[in-house]
């Protein structure tokens, strides 16, 4: 901890960042441009997510961080690290236990509460980006809240292939006025953002972008009346627990093709099995 | 002079980081209630108002000054260098101890379309934020309408909240200050009286 600011950051800094997340609270949805600060970390390592948490994380906090729903990738066990050593907090792969949960690519399946804070990592924040490539073009469309161009996009898809084909950063509506990038998570996990008790902060480094939804804040996913949003998941139980509920996973499990759906939220997969709740594969695993 | 200066926070990273989470949970959760850790506040500013100065501003941030908190003026720029501002246009915060100190309110930015997030921050003193007039709040953060109790708005309160409010995603952020308690009003809640 030596040499280290608290959390790394600088306090200028935090307070710059900390000032941007406030106006990010009271416009949900928006996009505020913030001063990112280079990391000790690459960018496709979640800077912008990290910085978010440095400026929140206090001595008492419990840190759980997560990529695509695992606590042990070695992007997840890198940043636990750094916060470990640059804050002392103390860390958690429990998603109960935790006050702060940085996340990549996932939301975690068990309910998240009024007295916790999810941070994503967000490599593109901006929804309309791949339809127009301008920032000064899409800023003028978020202010004149003009959406159009989305709406064509999903309607064509509609057109081409009988229903909306985006899989993951399934844009959404906040507070039926910003359109906002959810991040790259499954749409499966879209509908755990609306009316969420906890307060979801985002983060963008290379974009410099801060963005926020409030506890308790509706937030739709874009549809049409005769196609409404569905959560679309793999149509099997988790192998090892069981869920019928959770994101899965498709594992290669050995080099004949063989294969298995486990629950991408491994917490949440370790505490059913804890449990005592059971899947197919683990029924045949105990057997051999 | 410098002598005679109030310190700041006793520890002012974990000082301000704690004031900060419960300023950023006020926002989250409008008319919510939180109570600051102790900040020797320099007269005439409450504990919560000095704490949320501490915590969240520096040169970088133009504040307009009550004319009655002038006592305070030297403690606010040795702490935190930001620079104090007559002309509450070019303010980012503004920092008033009674409503009478509002009038300014019109003067201040309320941010544009394409950049809401410029508008003005205000720190208002009120006299207390559990007895008085009830206010019912609704709006992002509140899962169904709360109550804000605050002893020491202007009678025309939610009139001028409403005008703001009608603004969003432009509009003001109002942080209200007693003692040392504190609540907040994002520009995207709707205000009426209870
Ligand atoms: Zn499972």
């Amino acid at each position: 901890m030596k040499g280290y600011n608290f959390a790394y950051l600088d306090e200028q800094t935090k307070r710059m960042i900390r000032r941007a997340l406030l106006k990010a609270v009271a416009i949900p949805g928006h996009q505020v441009p913030f001063g990112s600060r280079e990391m000790p970390l690459p960018y496709g390592w979640g800077t912008g997510g990290i910085q978010v948490t440095a400026s929140i994380l206090g001595a008492d906090d419990v840190l759980k961080v997560i990529d695509q729903g695992a606590d042990d990738t070695t992007n997840a066990v890198s940043i636990r690290r750094f916060f470990a050593r640059t804050a002392g907090v103390r860390t958690t792969t429990a998603t109960a236990e935790a006050t702060v949960i940085q996340t990549r690519h996932r939301i975690p399946e068990k309910t998240l509460r009024e007295d916790q804070i999810i941070v994503y990592q967000v490599p593109q924040p901006e929804p309309l980006w791949r339809l127009e490539p301008s920032r000064v073009e899409t800023t003028r469309m978020h202010g004149l809240a003009d959406y159009g161009l989305m709406h064509v996009k999903l309607y064509e898809d509609i057109a081409r292939y009988g229903q909306i084909s985006i899989a993951y950063d399934y844009p959404v509506m906040v507070n039926e006025r910003y359109l906002m990038s959810p991040s790259p998570i499954p749409a499966f996990d879209n509908p755990k953002m609306d009316m969420m008790p906890a307060l979801q902060l985002f983060g963008a480094g290379r974009e410099k972008r801060i963005y926020a939804i409030p506890p308790w804040t509706r937030v739709r996913s874009l549809d049409f009346d005769d196609h409404p949003f569905r959560a679309i998941n793999a149509a099997h139980p988790c192998g090892l627990c069981g869920a019928t509920d959770a994101f899965l996973d498709e594992v290669v499990t050995d080099d004949r093709g063989g294969r298995l759906f486990v629950c991408s939220d491994t917490d949440h997969c370790a505490e059913r099995r804890a449990a005592g709740h059971v899947g197919a594969d683990g029924l045949r695993e105990a057997a051999e | 002079m410098i002598g005679a200066l109030t310190p700041g926070f006793a520890e002012p990273v974990g000082g301000a980081q704690s004031c900060f989470r419960q300023v950023l949970d006020a926002m989250a959760r409008p008319g919510r209630v939180y109570t600051v850790g102790a900040v020797a506040a320099p007269a005439p500013l409450s504990d919560a108002a000095a704490a949320v100065v501490l915590t969240l501003m520096d040169h970088e941030t133009p504040l307009w000054l009550d004319p009655e908190a002038e006592a305070a003026r030297g403690w606010i720029a040795f702490h935190t260098g930001a620079p104090i501002t007559g002309d509450p246009a070019k303010s980012m915060f503004a920092l008033a101890l009674t409503h009478y100190a509002m009038t300014i309110w019109h003067r201040l930015p309320f941010g544009t379309d394409e950049a809401p997030q410029t508008s003005a921050t205000v720190i208002l003193h009120v006299a207390s934020l559990t007895t008085g007039r009830a206010f019912v709040l609704e709006g992002p953060g509140l899962r169904s309408p709360a109550t804000l109790t605050v002893d020491g708005l202007p009678g025309d309160f939610a009139a001028v909240w409403q005008r703001n409010h009608a603004l969003y995603p432009c509009g003001i952020d109002l942080i209200l200050c007693a003692g040392n308690q504190l609540a907040a009003l994002p520009r995207s809640v709707a205000v009426r009286e209870g």
